[in-house]
């Protein structure tokens, strides 16, 4: 009988704790989704890493937040709208996820974001980089994180340009990730007198570039701007060297590329290239103490979309903390104010169209003969102010803001 | 300057040439299909796989044991072909009897756990693998930069198709192996290993998917997923050119190769499907394909 007694008062702590401790939380848990490519030609760019580095944030939070769980689940979206719409929408409607993030590939963002302002729910997007996340489709629950094509085109656009790169031609991977891409960086080369020539649009993991860089150096641009990313950039870097682009002295400008593909290229295809990244591992004991970490979990260095992903859940949890609660409303009202400021980003602010404004970096791949280590792959050349790397939300064209 | 269609000549020949050297590839690999199809009646969706297996025997080959690139030439294939003969005996041999969809679905299931393998343990990036130092740098064509290595590949890929054709039409094993698909039972009762040809013949056409996996590394990165990309492309190659015909398999590799390349100029948007529509169209005028027989 005592055996039965003691049995019971257990069972009715396990039941009646959590709901005693939070009032505020809906149905006792915190759920974060993170959905993205996790096979397709952006896995490594994100991809699983990213989960890791959310599991990161949530441990270095504690676990908890006002007193239950919080938990993160993922999914591979392969790159497909569709298929990220209907898992989101599961998510939301059977699984009790609260808010979903990473979300690498612009299409990909786009849908989800969409669908996530009609169910009032929070995005945080890490992983893709159109602006119009925060432009004509911005959302009031959804925020853009790490970086956007406006910023890649002032930073890598803008060093070339400095450097007499003044005719482009662009290879755009063919979707809306690409056109925004092309875009921000056309109006940026012509904005400095330089001039577009052409473009061509190729589909997303073409695999073969040479024809299309064939094209490009006969059009007599001096640079070919590549806006496409993962394995489509590095593979046309490859080729390029191979039938001689680069030697006529056509430079390439790989509009997005971070240390995942620089690694998978290797410091002698890449060597030279100059890039945009909104943090590196190297900056400082920081993030070098971060990046250790994340190392013995995933066996690689993180780039800019991984500790994006731990920053955007931190940020996330810090607000539901704040807020006592985990409705949409209050929380997202909180990610507006509150300022960002962890081992990602210094004095970061979010604007009313949700993106949020760091500082960011230029970059050059060392040669191999100046790396010391497997993962020693950058110099710093030099800062770019969050004003201006990011659009002003008066600029943007997001309703919200006008 | 003269043009053709519109476009500068030496850029047009620019980009034949590149269709050729793409070209090499969908017929190294259509080829293997032709061959495993037209003698096993499978369907083997594992090439792409055993094409991704090539370039990595040669990657690890070389990280590993430091073995370069012509060795591996030879290695990489060999040590696919053995896997392919063991799967052959384990596993494909048992569903001969049965209807061609169980083959289809066995390949297929292992294409997908050996990418899932490979994919864990060396992510999706791709691992670099540099040509051998004989065959870097380039030719100044006058209307191209040509890399020495896709001049090399053309090369090797011609070689290997027609030897390849050659030892199926002209000689005696190949004799053998043709008559065994006619009438397996026959050939059994004039005293040959018809089991044992099979087996040879799955091991030989998997090879010939390493051959182009080791062939395309130094072009491509070595990733997990170079063979998913490729593979509906290929099957498309040999079902434009005939399913189970030889030669249909490597004239319409090229073949497609440089209408694809072309696609590339005129309206590059429509490059990754135009093979589809191709393949379409021949379904609709020739169901057996270009070179294939009505049976």
């Amino acid at each position: 009988m005592r055996v039965l007694k003691k049995v019971l008062f257990a069972l009715s702590c396990t039941v009646l704790a959590p709901s005693a401790y939070a009032q505020q939380a809906s149905d006792n848990v915190v759920k974060i989704g993170i959905l993205n490519d996790q096979s397709g030609v952006y896995a490594d760019f994100g991809g699983k890493s990213s989960v890791e580095a959310a599991r990161m944030a949530v441990q270095d939070f504690g676990g908890k937040v006002l007193g239950v769980p919080v938990e993160i689940v993922n999914a591979d979206h392969q790159n497909k709208p569709d298929v990220a719409s209907s898992v989101a929408r599961q998510w939301y409607d059977t699984e009790k996820v609260d808010a979903i993030m990473e979300l690498t590939t612009s299409s990909v963002a786009l849908a989800v974001q969409g669908l996530s302002k009609e169910k009032k729910k929070i995005t945080m997007t890490t992983g893709a980089a159109t602006t119009d996340l925060t432009g004509k489709q911005c959302s009031p629950y959804g925020f853009h994180w790490a970086y956007d094509t406006h910023a890649l085109a002032v930073g890598t656009g803008g060093a070339l340009v400095e450097n007499g790169g003044n005719k482009w031609f662009f290879l755009t991977a063919d979707y809306a990730f690409g056109y925004s891409l092309e875009n921000e960086t056309s109006k940026f080369v012509k904005s400095k007198g330089g001039q577009v020539l052409g473009s061509v649009r190729h589909p997303l993991s073409a695999n073969d570039f040479s024809s299309f860089l064939l094209q490009a150096q006969s059009s007599g641009a001096n640079v070919i701007g590549m806006a496409n990313a993962g394995l489509d950039t590095a593979n046309a870097i490859k080729q390029a060297a191979e039938f001689g682009v680069t030697q006529g002295g056509t430079r390439l400008a790989a509009l997005l590329f971070t240390l995942a593909e620089v690694k998978g290229l290797g410091l002698k295809a890449a060597q030279g290239l100059t890039l945009t990244e909104g943090w590196y591992w190297d900056q400082s004991d920081e993030n070098r103490a971060f990046a250790k970490k994340f190392m013995e979990k995933t066996g690689r260095m993180p780039n800019m979309i991984h500790t994006g992903t731990y920053s955007a859940v931190t940020q996330y949890l810090k607000a539901v903390q704040k807020a006592g609660t985990d409705a949409t409303e209050p929380v997202a009202k909180l990610l507006h104010e509150m300022p960002v400021e962890d081992v990602f980003a210094k004095n970061g602010k979010v604007l009313p169209n949700g993106r949020m404004v760091y500082d960011m970096y230029l970059f050059q791949v060392k040669k191999p003969e100046e790396s010391k280590s497997e993962w020693d792959m950058y110099k710093q050349l030099s800062k770019v102010p969050g004003d201006t790397a990011y659009l002003k939300a008066a600029e943007s064209g997001c309703q919200l803001t006008q | 300057m003269s043009t053709i269609f519109g476009i500068p000549a030496p850029a047009f020949y620019g980009q034949l040439l590149i269709g050729l050297i793409n070209g090499s590839f969908y017929a190294l690999l259509s080829l293997g299909l032709a061959v495993i199809f037209g003698l096993l009646r499978v369907i083997n969706f594992a090439h792409g796989a055993q094409y991704m297996l090539g370039a990595f025997a040669a990657y690890l080959l070389l990280g590993y044991a430091g073995i370069g690139y012509w060795p591996s030439l030879i290695l990489a294939p060999l040590i696919v072909g053995v896997t392919a003969v063991v799967i052959e005996r384990t596993m494909l041999s048992r569903l001969y009897n049965l209807d061609p969809l169980y083959g289809l679905l066995l390949t297929f299931g292992l294409a997908l756990i050996l990418e899932g393998v490979f994919r864990y343990w060396f992510g999706a990036a791709g691992q670099p693998y540099s040509p051998p130092s004989q065959l870097t740098g380039a030719v100044n064509l006058g209307f191209m930069f040509m890399p020495i290595y896709r001049g090399w590949v053309v090369v090797a890929s011609l070689i290997i198709c027609l030897s390849t054709w050659l030892l199926i039409e002209k000689t005696r094993l190949g004799a053998y192996l043709r008559a065994a698909t006619e009438n397996a039972t026959l050939v059994q009762a004039f005293g040959v290993n018809v089991p044992r040809l099979l087996t040879l013949t799955y091991g030989l056409g998997a090879a010939l998917a390493a051959v182009a996996g080791v062939l395309a590394a130094p072009i491509y990165q070595v990733s997990p997923l170079m063979g998913s990309n490729l593979i509906i492309i290929v099957f498309a190659v040999v079902v434009v050119g005939g399913m189970g015909s030889i030669l249909g398999a490597i004239v319409t590799g090229y073949m497609l190769g440089v209408l694809e390349g072309l696609t590339k100029v005129f309206y590059p948007e429509a490059s990754s499907i135009v093979i589809f529509v191709i393949m379409a169209i021949v379904l609709l005028i020739r169901p057996a394909g270009l070179f294939g027989r009505e049976e």
